[in-house]
């Protein structure tokens, strides 16, 4: 039975209303700037022309269409970028020479900006999905590959010792040690994964695409439908948002979230977040 | 003997073990294999440019494109959002260390949007600044400005309360609790913090140049590229991206050093 603390009470009040008023604060700011006068005409549309585009993107059998191209390519993009750096952290983890001799390469590509690799990508896989694809992997390798090998580095020797007294298969130590000894970093750099993917099919999308909804966003900015580029942009917010919970979620059933991070789990999140950097 | 000391041993033994040189033996071998791949033919030059062009190509970039003077407009907006983001973050960060209410509603939905594609309000920004420096600076900011505030926080809610109440016991004023205990003792996560927002500006405002076709190093590629110079568009990627390492060097050296200190 849950005991009623009123201290804990009064802070999850205070907490609420200062979320309600930061709300009601930026409605109003954002009503104001619209009817103020002080942009040119349509630049901020008001709250309801936002409200009424939202409604019609979500009624749009075409909005359907573009967002299951971005989710496709975004989540193919995943789960191809994220195996292969799986793959390769935890060769580069078993090899410590191979690590000394190709991080430098993986940590000094991880920090570039990934948007300009997009006319590379472009030449070599063409203007269909198979270029947002490609750019989705690309976005989502960086930070697991990062974390999988930092990860791996610090898992207990005694681990990796009682495998191979047991004389277990490379499968085997794979999915019994390798894998669950990880799980946690591995886990949170696969969530920023799929961020990364979604906003790097948005980029290849914006930059050069004929759908998918990094195109439409674009398309209703070159044709001055503001409330429309609002209302997709929140639209993709919440696609981004909804697909970072459901890892969330899978993060919950497969870790152990919610205990403090050990030392190596800060380590590996760290190097994920160093690869991790928008567009 | 396998426990022979390191310096006795064959020169080009160690040189061949030392992991520095491996990796430049690797780049070179790669460049080698891409080079005789186009040049035979079994990759399309219209594909691929050939290494020994890219890297030729980059010294004409300059008399191009200015590459210098791209270098200088990103570095401008670059430092010019990021000196926004401390003016922001630091008193922001702080209040969300210090109330705790604050902090309890800010910090998840701030962790949400530094996960969301903050670079898709760039048409928006466009239309309410205009194609110019201006809206960089924003774009740069808007992501730089989440995990410096994220950081300020966690630094501040890392001081030790004993060295706090060492300060009282010295009966410190508060002005000089928080510049001689609390901002020491929470600048190493901040350091962390300031090369975070360095790199997430820095990227971004790259990325908006590319897509805008403005300003420096990112306007640079989609020159080349939508002139379909593909050893230009080659060089001025491999260019960007030894600026963007070099930048990422340097900023990494200047957090090792304030966490040094």
């Amino acid at each position: 039975m849950r005991i009623f603390n009123p201290r804990q009470h009064a802070l999850h009040l205070q907490v609420l209303w200062i979320r309600v008023c930061t709300i009601l604060a930026m409605v109003a700011l954002w009503e104001f700037a619209a009817r103020s006068g002080m942009f040119y005409e349509g630049v901020i549309p008001p709250t309801w022309s936002v409200i009424v585009a939202l409604v019609q993107e979500l009624i749009s059998p075409d909005f359907y269409v573009d967002l299951g191209l971005t989710v496709f390519g975004a989540t193919a993009g995943f789960i191809a970028g994220s195996l292969i750096a799986l793959v390769i952290g935890i060769v580069l983890g078993l090899q410590p020479f191979a690590r000394r001799v190709f991080e430098p390469f993986i940590t000094a590509i991880g920090g570039t900006p990934k948007v300009i690799f997009l006319p590379i990508i472009f030449l070599v896989f063409g203007l269909g999905i198979e270029s947002k694809i490609a750019k989705a992997s690309l976005s989502a390798f960086f930070p697991v590959v990062l974390s999988t090998t930092s990860a791996f580095v610090q898992i207990p020797k005694i681990l990796l010792l009682t495998g191979r007294s047991f004389n277990l298969s490379t499968w085997q130590m794979a999915s019994k040690v390798y894998l669950p000894a990880m799980a946690n970093p591995v886990l949170t750099s696969l969530r920023l994964a799929m961020s990364m993917s979604i906003i790097g099919v948005l980029s290849a999308e914006i930059a050069n695409s004929q759908g998918g909804l990094g195109f439409r966003l674009i398309r209703y900015a070159d044709q001055f439908r503001i409330a429309s580029v609002y209302a997709d942009a929140i639209l993709i917010f919440a696609t981004a948002a909804f697909m970072n919970y459901a890892l969330s979620l899978l993060q919950g059933l497969l870790g152990n979230r919610g205990r403090k991070p050990t030392a190596a789990e800060r380590a590996a999140d760290k190097a994920a977040l160093a690869a991790t950097s928008g567009a | 003997m396998s426990n022979q000391p390191a310096t006795s041993r064959p020169f080009l033994i160690r040189l061949f073990s030392s992991p520095g040189f491996c990796s430049l033996l690797v780049l070179v071998a790669f460049l080698l294999l891409l080079e005789g791949l186009v040049r035979s033919g079994l990759v399309s030059r219209a594909i691929v440019a050939e290494p020994s062009a890219t890297i030729l190509g980059i010294a004409d970039l300059q008399a191009k494109v200015d590459i210098l003077g791209a270098l200088r407009s990103t570095l401008t907006s670059t430092l010019i959002a990021v000196g926004l983001e401390l003016l922001v973050a630091v008193p922001f960060g702080h209040l969300m260390y210090k109330r705790r209410a604050v902090g309890i509603a800010y910090t998840s939905w701030l962790a949400s949007l530094s996960a969301a594609p903050i670079f898709l309000l760039y048409p928006l920004f466009l239309v309410v600044f205009g194609r110019n420096q201006v809206t960089l600076i924003v774009m740069g900011f808007l992501p730089g400005v989440i995990p410096l505030i994220l950081h300020v926080q966690e630094g501040f809610l890392g001081v030790k309360q004993t060295f706090i109440n060492v300060g009282h016991s010295y009966a410190l004023s508060r002005r000089a609790i928080f510049w001689r205990i609390m901002v020491p003792a929470a600048a190493p996560t901040i350091a962390t913090g300031v090369r975070l927002a360095l790199m997430y500006t820095l990227i971004n405002i790259v990325a908006v140049e590319y897509l805008v076709d403005v300003g420096g190093l990112g306007r640079i590629v989609a020159d080349r590229y939508f002139r379909f110079d593909i050893p230009g568009t080659y060089s001025a990627i491999v260019a960007v991206a030894a600026v963007s390492v070099l930048l990422n060097w340097l900023i990494g050296r200047g957090e090792q050093w304030v966490r040094s200190r």
